[in-house]
């Protein structure tokens, strides 16, 4: 190291010179841009940043230098030290990545490995259905009314005006519990449930039941002895048939899109006067949409408001019931209700939690 | 009902020619159902009535068969060569019900007939068979395959098309008649109902003129009028029983499906299609004096004409005379007083019976027939004269009788009571304004004679007398409903009513949702088995004799002779289930069902007598309540093979007892409430893998491995398993109680305790618990552990403890010190040693 000499030129000190500098830098960003990896940059970092590297060298001679050419070529080592620096940052940055992404590459599977080691189970469809029609009603301010399947014959028949000894008795074929005479029998639609909601609830009354109902039909492709049904009653004043009518036509587009619709055509049932059985425009039908049969409906027989109590000059009530089964039946194409009745879970588990 | 449509239209006022579509359109617009269009034919080529001129019996054959010589045109017009074909054809025959001169059907060569069946001439038992001699099944015209069709002669010649006699070129409309509407199981009802639907006139059947009558026809007592509100009789005497029916009538009775028996009985039938009465005719000297129409007496028997003995109820009406009972009135004929084969003097009998005695008679013997199908639903009290009249006189015409000049008529007509109803009520109850008038017209359309008033309130009135053969019109909705179905259910208008606003689904509604949801989630498939089954299931359950499950409620008329009663629980149809997926070839099966059962009460309550006038009292609707037997809702599962399955990650786990219990508390977490599993011992289950499940004290269900002999006598694979909870004792929790979550660190700690091996873990846990106090946050066994280290009968079990306090960073010794309070708490209780 020389001492300090006033005369002193700093360009003049070939390891300051600012050519010697600047080919440290180009140097350092070579060797830098030329090694492969995190270990091979560690390896050539002493020899541009640790002690012996040029650039601490040259740091080193400014002392020697007269005071009015430390600052200048203070500076100048700085600039070069730092852009030795950046060069290796930036060098390890890419290399940090590169190598991450080796590691990912390396760590990568097989995705299309199966991975169902247990497998998804369903509710029936039956089930979703039924609780899908439920939510289109709730969503109409409806409530859900419920029931039991072993019923008496005043709810099953008589509060729904079948008289005794009436052949109406006979239209839908009846479990009976034993004895015979017990004057008890497996409901044989969900219909109990609505004189259950009137002797129970306050008027007005808009209400949906959805449960099991039973009838002496052999089981085959389009009958099943244990069945289920939706209920509907509405009890206010002032209701009407296109009441009736209006909410049906609700009910057919909620279930089946805003190109459904609704048709009446007369029929009889006991608890009903006048009395209809709905068509559904079904714009998916097999075949072609079309008109397909979805139940019965009819304005509330007064003397079923008046077996509950109600006075048929106030209020005014129309009721309709839908076989669920039925109801899924023509909606998702199954040919055959025994698949709906057997249990096999290769029907049932693909439809999951939905319908 | 069926019914040929030239029968309904030959009463309709018009020019139009309605097609059969047209009709049965018509029918379905005003609420009659149509079961079924069926065209008759279709018929081509040559079919002509022929005459049997020669029958040769051949022999040699197993059965009958016969080659006829039948002429096919008359020979007075014709050579014996018509166009190379010979007038006289050889043709076989297999039926045997026709003799030499009969007027039969032929298909010639070249005949297509019903079906596409083409006739073509062919060598049959060795003789060439040149066309075929038709049945009326043949022909499309009924079901009835007896034996060939045979015309009545004179009423034809060889060689007349029959295509055109018989009336080839129609449809049969079947009509499935709801039972408000008995009018409409007669052409006059259902003619009528097709007059509204056009909006044209109709000309009524039962429009004769019965001419005044000279006395009684026969010594008739009614004893009670409400059993009979009306008795008719008229005698025919002189008539020749050997006259056969004229065609027209057999024709439309087989186009009806009604079997022609003679002509005195199908006259009776045709009679009651066309008008809606039933008839009976009686063989007049075989009734051994005066008729009484009267209950039957305990212990009378009667032979009915389907010669079935059958024991009268009192509660029965009967037709008798001095012997007894002669007539099941309304329901069926007796024998002994049957026209027969040689009946010259006939006694027709038309009569009004009470329609709920009759369902009683019906239901009692099992003894549905088309009277009364009719007499059940009402018929026109004001008709039988004219029925008898028109039956009368069709023996007269046809088998030269001799109407005498008596007629018996007891009872009478009674007018239906008059319905009266706001003028407008109509049009409210449609929410629809009709053209003026409209009710009024509709009213006396369907044959009301009707009055309009103004009341004292106002308001417009229309009185209406409901025509003698609409009992159903009782009420002003029956009146709304005949005016709305005949303007039109399309004429009403589509409004959405706005119900008030609800609460939505019910706390219990939800969480039946939410446990169905979750077991789905958790793998199991539910399904909803029938609740039927045989008492053995029992037995195969092995439940104890004295186990409440096999007190059942059971059905009287089961499908399934052996599944009468109602289950107790949910597993059989389960396990019902679980072996048709086996059988099947599925191996790894997991189903749950949500459903009722049936528990019938200790003491079966009676259903009281409980009326519809007026809504029932509080007391009677309790009692109504009070006989019905309890239906909770249950839950349960069944599961065996994996639970998971194997794969390229190794070996399937099977489902086990655990499973079963965990599947109880995926139904507990998602209704909320937290479960306690203790050990159990319950048939079925496997009495060392059944866990009992409680929620506090209050015992929920079962569940674990199901007991070996139940699984061998099922034919159960090896290890099923089952659980199954009591949905409805669960307590509801209508909110959740929301957790404070601490944001301070936890203290981690682990601990082994060395324990008898008897010692249920749950309790251990409840313990440490218990112990470790609010700082212990979670707590988790790791690891339990048997083996020489830790000595016979004993296990280690390894815990992991987090510890956290909620308002402080918690230290390790305070983590420590509830620690020590754990394990001396378990020590103190079982005698749990730390393990080193």
């Amino acid at each position: 190291m020389s001492a300090a000499n006033d005369s002193y030129d700093p360009k003049q000190v070939a390891a300051l010179a600012p050519e010697t500098l600047q080919a440290a830098v180009e140097q350092a960003r070579k060797e830098f841009a030329a090694v492969g990896d995190l270990a091979a940059l560690a390896t050539v970092k002493p020899a541009h940043l640790g002690d012996k590297a040029p650039l601490m060298v040259a740091r080193r001679e400014i002392g020697a230098l007269p005071p009015n050419g430390k600052a200048d070529a203070g500076k100048r080592v700085n600039e070069a030290q730092k852009a030795v620096r950046e060069a290796f940052e930036e060098r390890r940055v890419q290399l940090v990545a590169d190598r991450d992404e080796r590691v990912l590459r390396e760590e990568s599977v097989d995705v299309t490995l199966p991975w169902n080691r247990v497998p998804r189970g369903a509710q029936h469809p039956l089930t979703t259905l039924s609780d899908r029609i439920a939510d289109v009603f709730v969503g109409m301010g409806w409530e859900i009314a419920e029931g039991p399947e072993v019923e008496t014959e005043w709810f099953n028949f008589d509060a729904l005006n079948f008289k005794k000894d009436h052949p109406a008795r006979t239209m839908q074929d009846t479990f009976y519990v034993a004895p015979a005479d017990s004057g008890l029998v497996l409901r044989t639609h969900t219909s109990p449930v609505q004189i259950r909601s009137l002797l129970e609830r306050d008027l007005p009354v808009y209400v949906v039941c959805p449960g099991r109902t039973f009838r002496t039909d052999e089981l085959d492709a389009t009958h099943t002895p244990v069945f289920h049904q939706v209920e509907g009653l509405a009890v206010d004043k002032g209701l009407t048939m296109a009441n009736l009518k209006g909410t049906l036509d609700a009910f057919a587009k909620a279930m089946f899109g805003d190109s459904s619709k609704i048709r009446l055509r007369p029929s009889y049932f006991p608890f009903t006067e006048p009395s209809a059985e709905p068509d559904v425009w079904f714009p998916e039908k097999k075949g072609g949409a079309g008109w397909v049969e979805w139940g019965g409906c009819g304005m509330v027989n007064p003397n079923v408001l008046r077996a509950c109590g109600i006075d048929p000059d106030v209020y005014s009530g129309f009721a309709f019931g839908m076989g669920i089964e039925r109801t899924l039946q023509f909606r998702n194409g199954i040919p055959d209700m025994r698949d709906m009745v057997e249990g096999d879970v290769r029907f049932t588990a693909p439809f999951g939690t939905e319908a | 009902m069926r019914v040929p449509v030239s029968w309904l239209t030959e009463h309709l006022e018009t020019d139009e020619n309605y097609s059969a579509e047209q009709i049965a359109e018509a029918f379905v617009r005003v609420g009659l159902e149509v079961e079924e269009v069926t065209p008759l034919g279709p018929v081509t080529g040559p079919v002509v009535v022929g005459r049997v001129a020669e029958i040769e019996e051949l022999t040699e054959f197993k059965k009958p068969i016969r080659y006829c010589m039948v002429e096919v045109a008359e020979a007075d017009d014709h050579d014996d060569v018509i166009e190379g074909e010979p007038r006289v054809r050889g043709i076989v025959c297999g039926a045997t019900n026709f003799a030499e001169g009969d007027l039969v059907v032929v298909a010639l060569p070249g005949a297509v007939l019903p079906g596409g069946f083409s006739i073509a001439a062919r060598k049959t038992y060795g003789r060439v068979s040149n066309g075929m001699i038709c049945s009326a099944r043949e022909l499309g015209l009924g079901d009835e395959h007896s034996g060939i069709l045979v015309l009545p002669s004179g009423e034809a010649g060889a060689g007349d098309d029959a295509v055109e006699l018989l009336g080839l070129d129609e449809s049969v409309i079947e009509l499935s008649i709801t039972p408000d509407r008995g009018y409409a199981f007669s052409i006059r009802g259902l003619a009528r109902e097709l007059a509204c639907a056009f909006d044209i006139d109709y000309r009524d059947p039962a429009a004769i003129d019965a001419p005044g009558a000279e006395g009684d026809a026969f010594s008739v007592t009614v004893e009670h009028e409400t059993d009979c509100p009306r008795f008719v009789a008229r005698r025919v005497t002189g008539v020749d029983p050997t006259a056969p029916t004229p065609f027209w009538i057999r024709r439309r009775l087989m186009l009806a499906g009604v079997r022609s028996i003679s002509l005195a009985v199908d006259v009776t039938n045709y009679v009651m299609l066309e008008m809606g009465q039933p008839m009976h005719a009686f063989d007049t000297p075989s009734i051994k004096g005066g008729l009484v129409v009267r209950r039957a007496k305990p212990g009378e028997k009667l032979t009915t004409l389907d010669d079935t003995v059958r024991e009268l109820d009192p509660d029965d009406i009967v037709i008798a005379d001095e012997t007894g009972p002669v007539s099941l009135a309304g329901v069926m004929g007796g024998a002994s007083t049957e026209v027969n084969a040689d009946s010259t003097d006939i006694l027709l009998e038309a009569a009004v019976w009470d329609p709920a005695s009759i369902a009683r008679t019906v239901r009692r013997h099992k003894l549905p027939s088309e009277a009364s199908k009719r007499f059940e639903r009402h018929v026109d009290a004001n008709i039988p004269p004219m029925a008898l009249e028109r039956a009368a006189r069709l023996l007269r015409d046809f088998a030269d009788g001799s109407i005498k000049p008596g007629r018996t008529d007891e009872g009478g007509v009674t007018a239906l009571p008059t319905v009266t109803m706001q003028l407008g009520l109509p049009d409210r109850v449609a929410g629809t304004n009709y053209e003026r008038g409209a009710t009024v017209r509709r009213l006396q359309q369907i044959g009301c004679t009707t009055e309009v008033f103004t009341g004292d309130d106002g308001k417009s009135y229309v009185v209406a007398q409901p025509p003698t053969w609409r009992h159903d019109l009782a009420e002003p909705a029956d009146l709304v409903e005949e005016v709305l179905r005949l303007e039109g259910y399309d004429t009403i208008p589509t409004v959405l009513p706005a119900a008030r606003p609800g609460t939505g689904t019910t706390a219990s509604q939800r969480r039946r949702r939410s446990v169905g949801r979750a077991l789905a989630e958790a793998g199991y498939v539910e399904v909803l088995p029938f609740p039927f089954v045989a008492p053995s299931v029992w037995d195969s359950l092995g439940l104890a004799p004295e186990d409440s499950r096999r007190r059942t409620v059971s059905i009287v008329n089961p499908l399934e002779a052996e599944r009468s009663e109602l289950a107790t629980t949910l597993l059989p149809g389960l396990l019902d289930a679980l072996v048709r997926n086996v059988s099947r070839g599925m191996r790894d099966i997991a189903l749950f069902h949500i459903g009722q059962v049936t528990l019938p009460k200790a003491q079966q309550v009676p259903v009281p007598e409980v009326g519809v006038a007026g809504r029932p009292s509080d007391a009677e609707v309790a009692s109504l309540h009070a006989a019905l037997p309890q239906q909770p809702v249950h839950t349960a599962v069944v599961l065996t093979g994996n639970r998971e399955r194997a794969g390229w990650w190794g070996p399937g786990v099977r489902a086990s007892w655990s499973d079963a219990v965990r599947a109880a508390e995926i139904v507990a977490e998602a209704a909320g409430v937290e479960l306690t599993v203790k050990a159990g011992e319950l048939a079925p289950w496997h009495p060392g893998r059944c866990a009992q499940l409680l929620v506090g004290d209050l015992a929920v269900g079962y569940a674990g491995e199901l007991h070996p002999k139940v699984i061998d006598k099922l034919g159960l694979p090896a290890r099923t398993c089952a659980m199954e909870l009591k949905l409805d004792g669960l307590p509801l929790v209508e909110r959740r109680p929301a957790p404070s979550p601490s944001p301070y660190p936890p203290v981690l700690l682990d601990v082994a305790l060395v324990v008898d091996a008897t010692v249920p873990v749950a309790e251990v846990a409840d313990t440490l618990r218990g112990g470790g106090g609010d700082l212990l946050e979670e707590l988790n066994l790791f690891d339990v552990f048997t083996g020489e280290q830790v000595g016979e009968g004993k296990r280690s079990l390894a815990y992991s403890l987090r510890f956290r306090a909620p308002d402080r960073t918690l230290t390790v010794e305070e983590a420590t010190a509830a620690r020590d309070t754990a394990v001396a708490a378990a020590a103190s209780r079982f005698g749990a040693a730390l393990r080193a």
